[in-house]
């Protein structure tokens, strides 16, 4: 028998202990039967169910889908997307939230960000951009829903929350729109705020209620970013949940047409 | 032989019973044929169902002629049957019992004796005549099986596994998307303007750019309407309404087209706004070329160049 170089032996020693680490204790109590990362894994339809069944995550799918919804010319995938964009947002929303602060120094927060900051900016522009692509996103969705009559029974409610949620993302960017507090930022909620103020009846106090004030102050400023940061997110998620959870209890997805 | 339920075969026994006259019990031992069948020894003129002479065959003389000739009749025990002999009630049995009878057919008056409790015992029920002078009476003619009265609705559905015929694809468009972002990141500055202050109003004041379709609509018309009335009545109620308001079955865009009318209107009518407010708009909410006096939308300034 050839004898196995030290290099060889090496190799071998990593390999088994590779093998009896993914096969231990350790991994198989943190990855659920099924799992792809579990050792002795093969290719079986009782594995790919379980692969959706074990993961809390990829619970949100059915273990199956309709063949025509996973075309990427159905959907297009904006559902998914718009989520994931949610998702980016909270990530590197919560990586701004260190370095802000809602007051009168947050315009040099954003300064000392984009310049002193390592990744500052392009994590800044991420979200900046990521919102707008959302919204774009979930415009978009919803005109991919429309022209699909995904709407119709017995979806009928799920597009209510569907636009629930627009309105969310609308607001949640109108919200952000303020944090940087430039000449920008404070001139366009000054339009839309005072756009509220049109509102028949309650114009007035609508318009002071988001304005914490009669003008887009620095009270303005800690009022949209806690809507931004806490309130918003905290009910989109809420509306978001429901709503995938009906995607599945209204029988996934529509179609085919 | 099938296995009859016993409370099918109770019913039965009832039923003849109560046709021949005899008690339950009598009529179910017969009919395990335990006991011979009533009407058979009683009334053997009307048994006669193919014509032939029963007594015959219970008569010890009647053997005898198949007896002076035992060798065919062992050779050729079918034809055997066609003997008187052979009407007995082991006729009724299939060819290889008649070859029974033959080699006892030296002692012709025990053989057949013999042979007519043996046939009815050997014979499967079914074969017995019980009640045949009684010809309407009832039988158990079939055990039905327990079946669904209702056909199912729901059809078979073409599916196939999520992973990873679904989450592979979701997987790649979400990465296309990160790469997008980070790339659109990394080339495009978003905009930071100086410092908010309150006593220097910016000419244009734009909204975000998802408003700017409102802001222009608030130029043509009293804010009342413009600003509140269609969002918040179109923008809004209609919208979510739209699934209670369409009750259209149908999904093919050839079978909705007004629905798909009315809703690209909308759409084409916001994005037109949206564009306009966007480029066009320029100090003093006049009518700008963004080609000829650049561009009044600070969120675009790093994005279009124009000399």
């Amino acid at each position: 028998m050839q004898k196995l170089s030290l290099r060889d032996k090496i190799k071998e020693a990593r390999i088994s202990a590779a093998d009896s680490f993914r096969g231990g204790k350790l991994m198989s109590s943190i990855f659920r039967p099924g799992s792809p990362f579990r050792k002795g894994y093969v290719d079986s339809p009782r594995n790919r169910s379980y692969v959706v069944m074990n993961n809390v995550l990829y619970h949100l799918h059915p273990v199956k889908v309709k063949r025509h919804g996973v075309r990427l010319s159905y959907t297009l995938c904006l559902g998914g997307l718009s989520f994931f964009l949610f998702i980016v947002l909270t990530i590197t929303g919560i990586w701004l939230m260190f370095y802000f602060r809602p007051t009168e120094l947050a315009y040099v927060d954003i300064q000392n960000l984009q310049t002193s900051i390592a990744f500052g900016s392009l994590v800044r522009n991420m979200h900046r951009w990521g919102a707008h692509l959302m919204v774009l996103v979930v415009f978009l969705h919803m005109s991919r829903v429309f022209y699909h009559g995904a709407y119709k029974a017995p979806r009928e409610f799920n597009w209510v929350i569907g636009v629930i949620l627009l309105l969310l993302t609308l607001l949640l960017s109108f919200t952000g729109y303020l944090l940087p507090w430039d000449q920008l930022a404070i001139w366009a909620v000054t339009v839309g705020g005072n756009m509220a103020g049109y509102t028949p009846v309650i114009g007035a106090q609508a318009k002071f209620g988001l304005f914490a004030g009669l003008e887009a102050t620095t009270a303005t400023l800690l009022r949209f970013y806690v809507l931004h940061v806490l309130f918003l997110p905290f009910i989109i998620v809420i509306f978001m949940a429901v709503h995938f959870w009906r995607v599945r209890k209204d029988g996934g997805i529509s179609g085919p047409l | 032989m099938v296995d009859i339920p016993e409370h099918l075969l109770l019913r039965s026994a009832e039923a003849r019973a109560k046709a021949l006259g005899i008690s339950v019990e009598q009529a179910l031992a017969e009919m395990k044929g335990e006991t011979e069948p009533t009407v058979v020894a009683k009334d053997p003129e009307i048994k006669v169902i193919d014509e032939t002479p029963a007594p015959a065959a219970e008569t010890p003389e009647a053997e005898t002629p198949e007896a002076e000739t035992p060798a065919p009749a062992a050779e050729k025990p079918a034809p055997a049957a066609e003997t008187p002999a052979a009407e007995t009630p082991a006729a009724e049995t299939p060819a290889p019992e008649a070859e029974k009878p033959a080699p006892e057919a030296e002692k012709p008056a025990p053989a057949a004796e013999k042979t007519a409790p043996a046939a009815s015992k050997t014979d499967t029920p079914e074969e017995v005549d019980f009640a045949p002078e009684v010809k309407v009476t009832q039988r158990l003619l079939t055990v039905v099986k327990a079946k669904p009265i209702q056909k199912p609705v729901a059809e078979p559905v073409d599916k196939v596994n999520t992973w990873p015929h679904l989450m592979l694809p979701e997987f790649v468009s979400l990465m296309a998307m990160t790469a997008f972002l980070i790339l659109l990141s990394a080339i495009l500055q978003a905009p930071l303007l100086e410092e908010a202050n309150p006593n220097v109003t910016p000419n244009p004041a734009k909204a975000p750019w998802y408003f700017l379709g409102l802001q222009e609509l608030l130029s043509y018309w009293d804010p009342q309407i413009a600003g509140v009335m269609i969002p918040l009545v179109l923008g809004v109620v209609l919208w979510m309404a739209f699934p209670y308001i369409d009750r259209n079955p149908e999904t093919h865009p050839s079978k909705r087209k007004f629905a798909i009318m009315f809703y690209t209107f909308f759409l084409a009518g916001a994005g037109v706004l949206t564009i306009i407010g966007v480029l066009f708009r320029g100090p003093g909410w006049n009518w700008t070329y963004p080609w000829i006096d650049g561009i009044w939308f600070d969120d675009l300034l790093d994005w279009i160049h124009f000399e």
